[in-house]
């Protein structure tokens, strides 16, 4: 059983807002870096990137996070994810730099992000973009531009589809298979 | 996504999908040498033991450097083949090693057959860093990433191993993990080093150096020991040197494009001249930079295996 | 006293026997021989007896070649656990090599044999004495001592006689005495450092080769010998198609040559080692399919004049180690009867003749009044049910040691007397 929380208009509603809350925020675009974690935040920083050239007409840093070697769940015996490159090919050194993904929920991904991050550098300040928020943290940890919170039952699954990964814009929850 | 098999004994154990992951992890960790801060958390608290048995260090460096950039604690062993005339010796050590809990054990050992016979005592997974005449399957995937790399794919490519096949554990891994990967395998060499039966493998065999270059898209030179010519394989090195040895004028033979490659250490001079080792076809410090994403790679899919938890 | 052992099936090939008769022991003799049920009144009062019933009754097999260790080796095997072992697996008499420490080389070793045997073996333990001094190859042992002193044959097994004129003077020499000299025939310059047969397992598992041809060439000179210096050569375990064909066409020429092949020659291959399972290390190593083929085809025609189970045991401390440093060799009594049977199974040879390879051959081949259960001789006899199935298990070996590459095999053929000289020795279940 799936319900969808956001169509195609709403995401590039949410896509436009954050842009320019990221541009006002950090009074424009001059020391921004965008920083998508792999797989769905990486399309979604892309399209900020596009969105903040379309207003301040500026092509800002972007950058490539595989956060599979920082993830705390892989000693513990999990069946391994594929392993994707990271590619960060600017310096971090007085950045702003901007992680992007697509659901924010544990604070976990964001955790090994940030500590991945550091191993490239030291950017001036990070800060957090997710297209959803659906709570239930268990980290402190706070996202600065958020595209939509959608409260949820902890044992139900936020999907987020992406047009350049799966074709269509969409954002649904999906309950368990075998709940 | 893991790999069909617990230890990676011999390319013989691995399937063309397993191969292919490897290599794939593997071409992703490369990026990680390249940082300034060349380390990721990923193997934190666990413990890799490398027990070598035969002096090395070219290997074994890169299996402690491989487990130190995914922040493994590594610890190397030497073990001793010379005492007890029974050989408890490695039977011992490895119990002891057992009772110290590690995640991975990587053996080196001059008997072919050594690491397998440690399966029957040590429940973590083993990687076996060469075993005798056997294999040594770390040093063939890193020659397969080092050759994919340049050539996109491995299907139907052309293999020429020119030198000592009859001793070489990395022959025997090389031709194993080629042919899965629907490679074509020539092996070069004089007749006493050419081990009885080979043929049956599925592989080609030549003792005419010039010959069997012309058409391959990869040379692989071997190493020649030079103790071989107090053993009936050779009668002198120089005389090897004069039908094997990879020169500039054999060379021009070949295709333009062709690679080579060498597991080393190189015997300049012997089995391949020095204008070619250093020259553009020559692979052979890339190999050095591939094994220690090759060693990144094993590890890291060995670990944490069988315990499938998806979310 | 006196037993009686009925309703069996008698096979005893010395005297031409084959079918259903009751035997008469008394007094550690064979007292009566006669078609079933005919052995009545007087003598069937207060005896023992034993119902045949579906079983073959045989003379006791005779092995020989064995290794039993003792003196100098006794944590693998001792005079008194490989009788066990040999009275299991249904032999009641074997020939013991003398590769022990010191070797069986003179009159005390021997002695000392067959005192321990006298003391501790229920079954008849026939010393082999060496070729050369100490095995060394170098010097002719002193053969005529020997003999006296009780051995059967002469060998240096274990080790070939490399040296072509000890070996000539051997075979000159051991006329005297009118004995046998068994080779281990390996060209050890080609099989040095070898581990097992030359071929493409060797050369996949990066193991050193013992190249069919060491055996080969040992057997053509051995027999190219035998023409200028008579005496009696003995092949010991043919393991090679080839030096099985060169026993053929000596023999063809008349030349005084027997040969003996071990169960695991003609039921495994090289295939065994793949795994890198020392239990299937041996020397002479394990051959090919074709081997195989051509050993069966020499058993068929009578080219292989015995069965012998070159019976090798080895502590674990000896077999669980690197593949190119564990011993040579396999528990060979237990498991012989079972593998024998499977060539009965396979239309090779006849039920008798496999008897016969076991029992009446090797002693007809080494001049022994055994292996022949006609009236008045000693009563050392197995009974065995060749239908019954069971599974090996190493671990329940009578033997000290353990080493054997048949763990887990369904066999058919399970020995469940043995008698010698009238007394049971060993009885299934009864142990």
């Amino acid at each position: 059983m799936k319900s969808t929380l956001l169509n195609s208009k709403d995401i590039s509603r949410a896509v436009n807002r954050i842009s320019h809350e990221i541009l006002e925020r950090n009074q424009g675009a001059e020391s921004i870096a965008l920083v998508g974690i792999r797989t769905r935040g990486v399309a979604f920083s892309l399209r900020l990137k596009e969105k903040i050239a379309e207003i301040e007409g500026v092509s800002v840093d972007h950058g490539v996070l595989d956060i599979t070697l920082y993830r705390d769940d892989l000693a513990a015996g999990i069946q391994k994810p594929e392993l994707k490159r990271t590619d960060i090919s600017f310096t971090l050194e007085g950045k702003h730099i901007v992680l992007c993904d697509d659901v924010l929920f544990t604070g976990r991904t964001i955790r090994a992000a940030i500590d991945a991050l550091m191993d490239f550098g030291r950017p001036a300040s990070v800060q957090l973009a997710v297209l959803i928020d659906r709570g239930h943290r268990e980290l402190p940890i706070r996202p600065d531009y958020v595209g939509k919170n959608i409260p949820t039952d902890r044992s139900k699954r936020v999907q987020v589809l992406l047009n350049e990964e799966d074709g269509e814009d969409k954002v649904f929850i999906q309950e368990p298979d075998n709940g | 996504m893991s790999l069909s098999t617990k230890n990676i004994l011999g390319a013989k154990d691995l399937n063309k999908q397993d191969i292919q992951q490897i290599l794939d992890t593997a071409e992703s960790f490369k990026e990680i040498s390249t940082r300034s801060i060349k380390k990721v958390p990923t193997l934190r608290g666990k413990t890799i033991i490398n027990l070598f048995f035969e002096p090395s260090t070219r290997t074994r460096t890169s299996f402690e450097i491989a487990g130190k950039r995914l922040s493994a604690d590594v610890i190397n062993i030497s073990g001793s083949t010379s005492s007890t005339a029974k050989g408890e010796n490695l039977i011992d050590t490895a119990r002891n090693l057992e009772a110290m809990n590690p995640d991975i054990l990587v053996v080196r050992h001059n008997c072919s057959g050594a690491s397998a016979l440690l399966t029957q005592f040590i429940k973590c997974p083993i990687i076996n860093a060469g075993d005798g005449a056997h294999e040594h399957p770390s040093q063939a995937l890193l020659d397969l990433l080092t050759i994919r790399s340049h050539k996109g794919d491995l299907q139907g490519l052309k293999v020429a191993i020119v030198g000592d096949i009859r001793h070489s554990r990395v022959a025997r891994s090389n031709i194993k993990a080629m042919q899965t990967m629907g490679m074509q395998v020539r092996v070069v060499g004089p007749p006493p080093l050419i081990p009885v039966e080979l043929e049956r493998l599925g592989v080609e065999v030549s003792s005419d150096l010039s010959k069997s270059i012309k058409d391959v898209d990869v040379i692989m030179v071997l190493r020649i020991q030079h103790e071989r010519q107090n053993q009936m394989f050779l009668s002198s090195l120089r005389e090897y040197s004069n039908y094997f040895c990879l020169t500039a004028e054999i060379l021009a033979q070949a295709r333009k494009d062709v690679l080579i490659v060498h597991p080393g250490p190189v015997n300049r001079g012997i089995e391949i001249s020095l204008d070619v080792m250093e020259g553009p076809h020559s692979l052979i410090l890339n190999q050095v930079t591939n094994g220690v994403a090759i060693r990144m790679a094993l590890f890291y899919l060995l670990l944490g295996e069988n315990n499938a938890n998806p979310n | 006293m006196p037993t009686l052992i009925k309703n069996g099936r008698v096979i005893d090939p010395a005297n031409k026997l084959d079918g259903s008769f009751d035997i008469l022991i008394n007094d550690g003799r064979i007292e009566a021989v006669e078609p079933k049920g005919k052995i009545s009144g007087s003598k069937l009062k207060g005896i023992a007896e034993i119902d045949a019933k579906g079983c073959v009754v045989s003379p006791g097999f005779c092995d020989m070649h064995v290794h039993f260790r003792e003196p100098g080796h006794e944590y693998k095997e001792t005079i008194e656990t490989g009788s066990a072992s040999a009275s299991a697996g249904g032999f009641t008499t074997v020939a013991v090599m003398p590769n022990t420490s010191p070797v069986n080389d003179n009159r005390s070793v021997t002695e000392l044999i067959l005192s321990q045997a006298r003391k501790t073996s229920a079954i008849n333990i026939l010393p082999i004495g060496a070729i050369s001094k100490g095995l060394k190859g170098e010097t002719l042992s002193d053969m005529g001592e020997l003999k006296e002193a009780g051995c059967i044959g002469y060998s240096d097994d274990g080790r070939p006689v490399m040296d072509s004129e000890l070996m000539r003077r051997a075979l000159e020499y051991s006329r005297m005495f009118d004995l046998p000299c068994i080779q281990h025939s390996e060209m050890l310059d080609l099989t040095l450092g070898g581990c097992m047969n030359e071929g493409i397992i060797s050369t996949e598992l990066g193991l050193k080769g013992m190249p069919v041809e060491a055996e080969d060439i040992m057997v053509f000179r051995d027999i190219s010998l035998l023409a200028k210096t008579g005496g009696r050569l003995h092949v010991a375990h043919i393991s090679s198609g080839g030096a099985v064909d060169l026993v053929r066409q000596a023999k063809a020429k008349g030349l005084p040559v027997t040969c003996e092949v071990a169960p695991h020659h003609f039921t495994l291959t090289e295939e065994a080692c793949r795994e890198y399972d020392t239990n299937s290390k041996m020397s002479p190593p394990l051959r090919t399919h074709q081997d195989i083929e051509l050993i069966k085809e020499g058993l068929r025609d009578g080219t292989i004049d015995i069965i012998a189970t070159d019976h090798a045991p080895h502590d674990l401390a000896d077999k669980q180690v690197e593949f190119s440093k564990a011993c040579f060799g396999i528990v060979g009594l237990e498991t012989a009867l079972p593998l024998t049977l499977k060539l009965v199974d396979e239309k090779i040879i006849t039920l008798e003749k496999a008897v016969d390879l076991l029992t009446h051959q090797p002693c007809r081949l080494f001049n022994l009044d055994k292996g022949d259960i006609g009236v008045g001789k000693i009563a050392d006899i197995v009974i065995f049910d060749p239908q019954s199935k069971y599974c090996i298990e190493p671990e329940k070996f009578k033997s000290r040691s353990k080493n054997s590459p048949y763990k887990g095999w369904q066999v058919r053929g399970q020995i469940l007397h043995t008698l010698v000289a009238g007394k049971t020795v060993y009885s299934v279940g009864n142990e």
